[in-house]
Protein backbone atom coordinates (compact mmCIF):
# COMPACT_ATOMS: atom_id res chain seq x y z
CA UNK A 1 0.00 0.00 0.00
CA UNK A 2 1.36 3.42 -0.95
CA UNK A 3 0.81 6.03 1.77
CA UNK A 4 1.94 9.51 0.83
CA UNK A 5 2.31 12.51 3.08
CA UNK A 6 2.11 15.68 1.04
CA UNK A 7 5.22 17.81 1.39
CA UNK A 8 4.56 21.50 0.94
CA UNK A 9 7.19 22.77 3.33
CA UNK A 10 5.00 23.14 6.42
CA UNK A 11 4.30 19.76 7.90
CA UNK A 12 5.55 17.83 10.86
CA UNK A 13 5.94 14.70 8.74
CA UNK A 14 8.22 12.82 11.04
CA UNK A 15 5.74 12.49 13.91
CA UNK A 16 3.04 11.19 11.62
CA UNK A 17 5.45 8.77 9.93
CA UNK A 18 6.69 7.54 13.32
CA UNK A 19 3.11 6.81 14.33
CA UNK A 20 2.41 4.98 11.06
CA UNK A 21 5.61 2.99 11.51
CA UNK A 22 4.51 2.00 14.99
CA UNK A 23 1.31 0.67 13.38
CA UNK A 24 3.40 -1.32 10.89
CA UNK A 25 2.99 0.89 7.83
CA UNK A 26 5.66 2.46 5.65
CA UNK A 27 4.96 5.88 4.22
CA UNK A 28 6.74 8.39 2.05
CA UNK A 29 6.82 12.15 1.80
CA UNK A 30 6.37 13.68 -1.62
CA UNK A 31 5.43 16.71 -3.65
CA UNK A 32 5.56 14.79 -6.95
CA UNK A 33 2.12 14.82 -8.63
CA UNK A 34 2.73 11.39 -10.16
CA UNK A 35 3.44 9.84 -6.76
CA UNK A 36 0.44 11.55 -5.19
CA UNK A 37 -1.86 10.40 -8.02
CA UNK A 38 -0.78 6.77 -7.65
CA UNK A 39 -1.10 6.71 -3.84
CA UNK A 40 -3.59 4.49 -2.04
CA UNK A 41 -3.89 6.90 0.86
CA UNK A 42 -3.01 10.58 1.11
CA UNK A 43 -2.24 12.45 4.31
CA UNK A 44 -2.07 16.22 4.40
CA UNK A 45 -0.32 17.24 7.61
CA UNK A 46 0.51 20.79 8.54
CA UNK A 47 1.23 23.36 11.17
CA UNK A 48 1.48 27.11 10.73
CA UNK A 49 -0.47 29.71 8.83
CA UNK A 50 -3.34 28.89 6.46
CA UNK A 51 -2.43 31.56 3.95
CA UNK A 52 1.21 30.52 3.68
CA UNK A 53 0.19 26.87 3.36
CA UNK A 54 -2.23 27.63 0.49
CA UNK A 55 0.40 29.78 -1.22
CA UNK A 56 2.83 26.87 -1.05
CA UNK A 57 0.29 24.32 -2.29
CA UNK A 58 -0.71 26.58 -5.17
CA UNK A 59 2.85 27.46 -6.10
CA UNK A 60 3.83 23.78 -6.18
CA UNK A 61 0.75 22.98 -8.26
CA UNK A 62 -0.45 20.60 -5.56
CA UNK A 63 -3.89 22.07 -4.87
CA UNK A 64 -5.28 20.70 -8.10
CA UNK A 65 -3.42 17.40 -7.70
CA UNK A 66 -4.95 16.84 -4.24
CA UNK A 67 -8.42 17.86 -5.42
CA UNK A 68 -8.30 15.47 -8.37
CA UNK A 69 -6.92 12.58 -6.32
CA UNK A 70 -9.65 13.03 -3.72
CA UNK A 71 -12.52 13.55 -6.16
CA UNK A 72 -11.81 11.76 -9.46
CA UNK A 73 -9.61 8.99 -8.07
CA UNK A 74 -11.54 8.64 -4.84
CA UNK A 75 -8.31 8.30 -2.88
CA UNK A 76 -8.95 8.34 0.89
CA UNK A 77 -7.43 11.62 2.06
CA UNK A 78 -6.83 12.72 5.65
CA UNK A 79 -6.03 16.28 6.68
CA UNK A 80 -4.45 16.74 10.10
CA UNK A 81 -4.64 20.02 12.08
CA UNK A 82 -3.88 22.80 9.59
CA UNK A 83 -4.11 20.08 6.93
CA UNK A 84 -7.78 19.58 7.86
CA UNK A 85 -8.47 23.30 7.71
CA UNK A 86 -6.92 23.47 4.22
CA UNK A 87 -9.60 21.02 3.01
CA UNK A 88 -12.25 23.63 3.87
CA UNK A 89 -13.66 26.48 1.79
CA UNK A 90 -11.93 29.50 3.33
CA UNK A 91 -10.19 30.80 6.44
CA UNK A 92 -10.17 34.24 7.98
CA UNK A 93 -6.57 33.82 9.20
CA UNK A 94 -4.46 36.78 7.90
CA UNK A 95 -7.38 38.02 5.78
CA UNK A 96 -9.80 35.75 3.94
CA UNK A 97 -8.02 33.01 2.00
CA UNK A 98 -9.60 30.27 -0.13
CA UNK A 99 -8.93 26.62 0.77
CA UNK A 100 -9.06 23.40 -1.27
CA UNK A 101 -12.87 23.33 -1.03
CA UNK A 102 -13.17 19.58 -0.59
CA UNK A 103 -15.71 20.42 2.07
CA UNK A 104 -17.69 23.68 2.19
CA UNK A 105 -16.77 24.62 5.73
CA UNK A 106 -15.38 27.95 6.86
CA UNK A 107 -12.53 28.39 9.32
CA UNK A 108 -12.62 31.23 11.84
CA UNK A 109 -10.78 32.18 14.99
CA UNK A 110 -11.84 30.54 18.25
CA UNK A 111 -14.00 32.87 20.28
CA UNK A 112 -11.74 34.40 22.91
CA UNK A 113 -14.48 36.55 24.44
CA UNK A 114 -15.47 33.76 26.78
CA UNK A 115 -13.13 32.71 29.54
CA UNK A 116 -10.78 30.59 27.43
CA UNK A 117 -7.13 30.80 26.49
CA UNK A 118 -6.01 30.85 22.89
CA UNK A 119 -4.37 28.82 21.42
CA UNK A 120 -6.42 25.84 22.55
CA UNK A 121 -3.60 23.59 23.76
CA UNK A 122 -3.87 20.20 25.39
CA UNK A 123 -6.05 17.11 25.60
CA UNK A 124 -9.75 17.70 25.19
CA UNK A 125 -12.62 15.28 24.77
CA UNK A 126 -14.51 14.76 21.53
CA UNK A 127 -17.98 13.42 20.78
CA UNK A 128 -20.14 12.58 17.80
CA UNK A 129 -23.73 11.87 16.87
CA UNK A 130 -23.09 9.41 14.05
CA UNK A 131 -20.32 6.85 13.99
CA UNK A 132 -17.98 7.02 11.03
CA UNK A 133 -14.97 5.04 9.83
CA UNK A 134 -12.61 7.08 12.00
CA UNK A 135 -14.46 6.43 15.26
CA UNK A 136 -14.49 2.60 15.12
CA UNK A 137 -13.62 1.15 18.57
CA UNK A 138 -13.04 4.62 20.03
CA UNK A 139 -15.16 5.66 23.01
CA UNK A 140 -17.28 8.79 23.05
CA UNK A 141 -15.55 11.55 25.03
CA UNK A 142 -12.06 10.18 24.40
CA UNK A 143 -9.28 12.74 24.74
CA UNK A 144 -7.15 13.93 21.85
CA UNK A 145 -4.34 16.46 21.71
CA UNK A 146 -5.22 19.85 20.19
CA UNK A 147 -3.11 22.89 19.46
CA UNK A 148 -4.78 25.57 17.34
CA UNK A 149 -6.27 29.06 17.34
CA UNK A 150 -8.61 28.72 14.36
CA UNK A 151 -11.42 26.20 14.03
CA UNK A 152 -13.74 24.78 11.39
CA UNK A 153 -17.51 25.21 11.37
CA UNK A 154 -19.94 22.48 10.28
CA UNK A 155 -21.56 24.44 7.42
CA UNK A 156 -21.64 21.41 5.09
CA UNK A 157 -24.56 19.29 6.31
CA UNK A 158 -23.69 16.28 4.13
CA UNK A 159 -20.67 15.24 6.21
CA UNK A 160 -20.35 13.17 9.40
CA UNK A 161 -18.77 15.11 12.24
CA UNK A 162 -16.74 14.69 15.39
CA UNK A 163 -17.07 17.70 17.71
CA UNK A 164 -15.14 19.31 20.52
CA UNK A 165 -16.25 22.18 22.78
CA UNK A 166 -13.90 25.02 23.59
CA UNK A 167 -15.72 28.28 24.14
CA UNK A 168 -17.94 27.05 21.32
CA UNK A 169 -18.51 23.69 19.63
CA UNK A 170 -16.24 23.25 16.61
CA UNK A 171 -15.36 20.51 14.12
CA UNK A 172 -12.78 18.19 15.68
CA UNK A 173 -13.05 15.78 12.77
CA UNK A 174 -15.19 14.95 9.74
CA UNK A 175 -15.84 12.44 7.06
CA UNK A 176 -17.24 13.46 3.72
CA UNK A 177 -17.17 10.44 1.40
CA UNK A 178 -13.47 9.62 1.06
CA UNK A 179 -12.25 12.93 2.50
CA UNK A 180 -11.39 13.00 6.21
CA UNK A 181 -10.04 15.60 8.55
CA UNK A 182 -9.04 15.87 12.19
CA UNK A 183 -8.24 19.11 13.98
CA UNK A 184 -6.36 17.28 16.73
CA UNK A 185 -3.05 15.48 16.33
CA UNK A 186 -3.71 11.71 16.35
CA UNK A 187 0.05 11.12 16.17
CA UNK A 188 0.36 12.93 19.52
CA UNK A 189 -2.70 11.47 21.24
CA UNK A 190 -1.26 8.19 22.49
CA UNK A 191 -3.44 5.12 22.12
CA UNK A 192 -6.64 6.89 21.06
CA UNK A 193 -4.68 8.65 18.33
CA UNK A 194 -2.95 5.52 17.10
CA UNK A 195 -6.32 3.75 16.99
CA UNK A 196 -7.83 6.53 14.91
CA UNK A 197 -4.91 6.47 12.47
CA UNK A 198 -5.29 2.71 12.20
CA UNK A 199 -8.97 3.20 11.36
CA UNK A 200 -7.97 5.53 8.54
CA UNK A 201 -5.33 3.11 7.25
CA UNK A 202 -7.94 0.38 7.03
CA UNK A 203 -10.28 2.40 4.85
CA UNK A 204 -10.53 0.95 1.36
CA UNK A 205 -10.47 3.10 -1.73
CA UNK A 206 -14.01 3.50 -3.07
CA UNK B 1 -15.55 17.19 30.56
CA UNK B 2 -13.35 19.97 29.29
CA UNK B 3 -9.83 20.81 28.33
CA UNK B 4 -7.69 18.78 30.73
CA UNK B 5 -4.88 20.25 32.79
CA UNK B 6 -1.55 18.83 31.74
CA UNK B 7 1.31 17.18 33.61
CA UNK B 8 4.61 17.66 31.84
CA UNK B 9 7.68 15.79 33.10
CA UNK B 10 10.82 17.72 32.25
CA UNK B 11 14.16 16.24 31.27
CA UNK B 12 17.11 18.55 31.95
CA UNK B 13 19.77 17.02 29.74
CA UNK B 14 23.50 17.64 30.05
CA UNK B 15 25.92 15.90 27.68
CA UNK B 16 23.38 13.24 26.85
CA UNK B 17 22.24 12.44 30.40
CA UNK B 18 19.18 13.53 32.37
CA UNK B 19 20.35 15.53 35.37
CA UNK B 20 18.70 17.55 38.07
CA UNK B 21 20.34 20.31 40.03
CA UNK B 22 19.26 22.33 43.03
CA UNK B 23 18.79 25.98 42.10
CA UNK B 24 20.47 25.11 38.80
CA UNK B 25 23.71 24.15 40.56
CA UNK B 26 24.76 20.76 41.94
CA UNK B 27 23.96 18.10 39.40
CA UNK B 28 22.58 14.59 40.03
CA UNK B 29 22.42 11.94 37.28
CA UNK B 30 18.95 10.53 36.60
CA UNK B 31 19.59 8.41 33.52
CA UNK B 32 19.15 8.06 29.79
CA UNK B 33 16.76 10.60 28.20
CA UNK B 34 15.22 8.18 25.72
CA UNK B 35 14.47 5.55 28.37
CA UNK B 36 13.08 8.11 30.75
CA UNK B 37 10.91 9.76 28.10
CA UNK B 38 9.52 6.36 27.16
CA UNK B 39 8.75 5.59 30.80
CA UNK B 40 6.82 8.86 31.25
CA UNK B 41 4.95 8.28 28.00
CA UNK B 42 3.89 4.87 29.31
CA UNK B 43 2.84 6.39 32.65
CA UNK B 44 0.39 8.71 30.86
CA UNK B 45 2.33 11.98 30.75
CA UNK B 46 0.50 14.59 28.66
CA UNK B 47 3.66 16.05 27.13
CA UNK B 48 7.40 15.89 27.61
CA UNK B 49 9.81 18.80 27.78
CA UNK B 50 13.47 18.27 26.94
CA UNK B 51 15.79 21.06 28.06
CA UNK B 52 19.34 20.87 26.77
CA UNK B 53 21.36 22.53 29.49
CA UNK B 54 24.72 21.75 27.85
CA UNK B 55 23.90 24.55 25.44
CA UNK B 56 27.31 24.32 23.78
CA UNK B 57 27.39 24.13 20.03
CA UNK B 58 29.23 20.79 20.07
CA UNK B 59 26.32 19.26 21.94
CA UNK B 60 23.72 20.24 19.33
CA UNK B 61 24.06 17.14 17.16
CA UNK B 62 23.69 14.89 20.19
CA UNK B 63 20.49 16.72 21.09
CA UNK B 64 19.09 16.36 17.58
CA UNK B 65 19.75 12.61 17.63
CA UNK B 66 18.14 12.24 21.05
CA UNK B 67 15.09 14.17 19.97
CA UNK B 68 14.82 11.86 16.96
CA UNK B 69 15.11 8.79 19.18
CA UNK B 70 12.51 10.10 21.63
CA UNK B 71 10.09 11.07 18.85
CA UNK B 72 10.16 7.49 17.56
CA UNK B 73 9.02 6.14 20.93
CA UNK B 74 6.79 8.81 22.34
CA UNK B 75 3.36 9.65 20.94
CA UNK B 76 2.68 12.77 22.95
CA UNK B 77 3.90 16.32 22.27
CA UNK B 78 7.58 16.98 22.74
CA UNK B 79 8.99 20.43 23.51
CA UNK B 80 12.71 21.06 23.11
CA UNK B 81 14.54 23.98 24.67
CA UNK B 82 18.06 25.15 25.40
CA UNK B 83 20.16 27.09 22.96
CA UNK B 84 17.34 27.95 20.55
CA UNK B 85 18.69 31.17 19.05
CA UNK B 86 17.95 31.16 15.34
CA UNK B 87 15.13 30.17 13.04
CA UNK B 88 17.37 27.39 11.78
CA UNK B 89 17.66 25.92 15.31
CA UNK B 90 13.87 25.72 15.38
CA UNK B 91 13.67 24.12 11.97
CA UNK B 92 16.24 21.48 12.99
CA UNK B 93 14.37 20.55 16.16
CA UNK B 94 10.98 20.40 14.43
CA UNK B 95 12.49 18.27 11.67
CA UNK B 96 13.94 15.95 14.30
CA UNK B 97 10.43 15.37 15.67
CA UNK B 98 9.92 18.12 18.26
CA UNK B 99 6.45 19.65 18.26
CA UNK B 100 7.40 22.87 20.01
CA UNK B 101 10.53 24.73 20.92
CA UNK B 102 11.13 26.69 24.07
CA UNK B 103 12.91 30.03 23.61
CA UNK B 104 14.55 31.58 26.63
CA UNK B 105 17.54 33.97 26.56
CA UNK B 106 17.29 34.56 22.81
CA UNK B 107 13.90 36.18 23.46
CA UNK B 108 15.39 38.46 26.10
CA UNK B 109 18.24 39.58 23.83
CA UNK B 110 16.09 39.89 20.74
CA UNK B 111 12.31 39.92 21.32
CA UNK B 112 11.77 40.24 17.56
CA UNK B 113 13.06 36.68 17.26
CA UNK B 114 9.86 35.46 18.92
CA UNK B 115 7.81 37.38 16.37
CA UNK B 116 9.77 35.96 13.46
CA UNK B 117 9.60 32.43 14.88
CA UNK B 118 5.85 32.61 15.49
CA UNK B 119 5.24 34.04 12.04
CA UNK B 120 7.31 31.35 10.36
CA UNK B 121 6.35 28.24 12.31
CA UNK B 122 3.06 29.23 13.97
CA UNK B 123 2.33 30.29 17.55
CA UNK B 124 1.39 26.72 18.48
CA UNK B 125 5.02 25.62 18.43
CA UNK B 126 6.59 28.63 20.13
CA UNK B 127 6.91 28.41 23.90
CA UNK B 128 8.59 31.33 25.61
CA UNK B 129 10.41 30.28 28.76
CA UNK B 130 10.56 32.85 31.52
CA UNK B 131 12.96 32.39 34.42
CA UNK B 132 11.74 34.69 37.18
CA UNK B 133 12.99 35.59 40.65
CA UNK B 134 11.15 37.53 43.29
CA UNK B 135 12.91 40.85 43.93
CA UNK B 136 10.27 42.57 46.08
CA UNK B 137 6.64 42.47 47.17
CA UNK B 138 4.61 41.34 44.17
CA UNK B 139 7.60 42.09 42.00
CA UNK B 140 9.42 39.49 39.93
CA UNK B 141 12.24 39.97 37.45
CA UNK B 142 13.62 37.96 34.55
CA UNK B 143 16.97 36.28 35.05
CA UNK B 144 19.12 34.61 32.40
CA UNK B 145 22.13 32.28 32.45
CA UNK B 146 20.48 29.74 34.71
CA UNK B 147 19.37 32.39 37.18
CA UNK B 148 22.74 34.09 37.57
CA UNK B 149 22.20 37.21 35.51
CA UNK B 150 19.57 39.84 36.34
CA UNK B 151 17.99 41.72 33.43
CA UNK B 152 15.88 44.27 35.29
CA UNK B 153 12.87 43.22 33.21
CA UNK B 154 9.55 42.89 35.05
CA UNK B 155 8.37 39.30 34.60
CA UNK B 156 4.65 40.03 34.32
CA UNK B 157 5.13 42.81 31.77
CA UNK B 158 7.50 40.55 29.86
CA UNK B 159 4.92 37.75 29.69
CA UNK B 160 2.34 40.18 28.30
CA UNK B 161 4.82 41.37 25.67
CA UNK B 162 5.77 37.82 24.66
CA UNK B 163 2.10 36.91 24.23
CA UNK B 164 1.69 39.95 21.98
CA UNK B 165 4.76 38.92 20.02
CA UNK B 166 3.22 35.57 19.17
CA UNK B 167 4.21 33.13 21.91
CA UNK B 168 1.78 30.21 21.98
CA UNK B 169 2.53 29.32 25.61
CA UNK B 170 4.55 30.59 28.55
CA UNK B 171 6.78 28.23 30.51
CA UNK B 172 7.24 30.02 33.80
CA UNK B 173 10.05 28.85 36.07
CA UNK B 174 10.59 30.30 39.48
CA UNK B 175 14.35 30.35 39.92
CA UNK B 176 14.08 30.71 43.71
CA UNK B 177 12.13 27.49 43.83
CA UNK B 178 13.81 25.35 41.20
CA UNK B 179 15.01 22.11 42.75
CA UNK B 180 14.07 23.28 46.26
CA UNK B 181 10.87 21.23 46.47
CA UNK B 182 8.88 23.79 48.45
CA UNK B 183 6.16 24.25 45.83
CA UNK B 184 5.61 26.64 42.93
CA UNK B 185 5.86 30.38 43.44
CA UNK B 186 2.08 30.76 43.26
CA UNK B 187 2.25 34.55 43.38
CA UNK B 188 4.09 35.02 40.12
CA UNK B 189 2.18 32.15 38.52
CA UNK B 190 -1.17 33.73 39.32
CA UNK B 191 0.03 37.22 38.35
CA UNK B 192 1.11 36.04 34.90
CA UNK B 193 -1.89 33.76 34.31
CA UNK B 194 -4.18 36.71 35.09
CA UNK B 195 -2.30 39.00 32.71
CA UNK B 196 -2.12 36.91 29.53
CA UNK B 197 -4.63 34.98 27.45
CA UNK B 198 -2.28 32.16 26.37
CA UNK B 199 -1.68 28.95 28.32
CA UNK B 200 0.84 29.13 31.18
CA UNK B 201 2.92 26.18 32.37
CA UNK B 202 4.07 26.45 35.99
CA UNK B 203 7.53 25.12 36.79
CA UNK B 204 10.08 25.08 39.56
CA UNK B 205 9.75 23.81 43.10
CA UNK B 206 7.51 20.75 42.99
CA UNK B 207 8.29 18.48 45.94
CA UNK B 208 5.01 16.62 46.39
CA UNK B 209 1.71 16.01 44.64
CA UNK B 210 -0.18 18.70 46.55
CA UNK B 211 2.15 21.26 44.98
CA UNK B 212 0.82 20.23 41.57
CA UNK B 213 -2.74 20.71 42.80
CA UNK B 214 -1.87 24.15 44.20
CA UNK B 215 -0.28 25.19 40.89
CA UNK B 216 -3.62 24.67 39.17
CA UNK B 217 -6.08 25.57 41.92
CA UNK B 218 -4.27 28.57 43.42
CA UNK B 219 -1.81 29.52 40.69
CA UNK B 220 -4.43 28.89 37.96
CA UNK B 221 -1.79 27.32 35.72
CA UNK B 222 -2.95 25.44 32.63
CA UNK B 223 -0.19 22.87 32.98
CA UNK B 224 2.34 21.86 35.61
CA UNK B 225 5.90 20.81 34.96
CA UNK B 226 8.00 18.74 37.32
CA UNK B 227 11.26 16.82 37.15
CA UNK B 228 12.84 15.33 40.23
CA UNK B 229 9.68 13.94 41.86
CA UNK B 230 9.36 11.67 38.83
CA UNK B 231 13.02 11.01 38.01
CA UNK B 232 13.93 9.34 41.25
CA UNK B 233 10.82 7.23 41.54
CA UNK B 234 9.08 9.11 44.35
CA UNK B 235 5.89 9.27 42.32
CA UNK B 236 4.76 8.05 38.92
CA UNK B 237 3.07 10.42 36.51
CA UNK B 238 -0.07 8.32 36.80
CA UNK B 239 -0.12 8.74 40.60
CA UNK B 240 0.20 12.49 40.11
CA UNK B 241 -2.71 12.53 37.66
CA UNK B 242 -4.90 10.46 39.97
CA UNK B 243 -4.08 12.76 42.87
CA UNK B 244 -4.98 15.87 40.88
CA UNK B 245 -8.19 14.28 39.58
CA UNK B 246 -9.16 13.35 43.16
CA UNK B 247 -8.71 17.03 44.06
CA UNK B 248 -11.35 17.88 41.47
CA UNK B 249 -9.06 18.88 38.60
CA UNK B 250 -9.96 17.83 35.05
CA UNK B 251 -7.29 15.34 33.99
CA UNK B 252 -6.85 12.91 31.10
CA UNK B 253 -6.99 9.51 32.73
CA UNK B 254 -7.80 7.10 29.90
Amino acid sequence: MIITLIDYGMGNHLSVRNALKRLGYDSSVSQDPAVIKSSDLIILPGVGSFRRAMENLNRLGLSEVIRLAATENGTPTLGICLGMQLLGSESTEDGVCEGLRLIENKITKLDGSSDIRIPHVGFNNVYWETNNDLTVDINQNSDFYFTHSYAMKDDDKTADYIYCDYGMPFVAGFRKENVFGVQFHPEKSQKNGLKLLKNFLEIKRA
Amino acid sequence: MALAKRIIPCLDVDKGRVVKGVNFVGIRDAGDPVEIAKRYNDQGADEITFLDITASHEGRDTTVHMVEAIAEQVFIPLTVGGGIRELDDIRRMLNAGADKVSINSAAVYNPEFVKAASDKFGAQCIVVAIDAKQVGDNHWEIFTHGGRKATGINAVEWAVKMAEFGAGEILLTSMDRDGVKSGFDLGVTRAIVDSVNIPVIASGGVGNLDHLVDGVKIGHADAVLAASIFHFGEYTVQQAKQHMAAAGIEMRLD
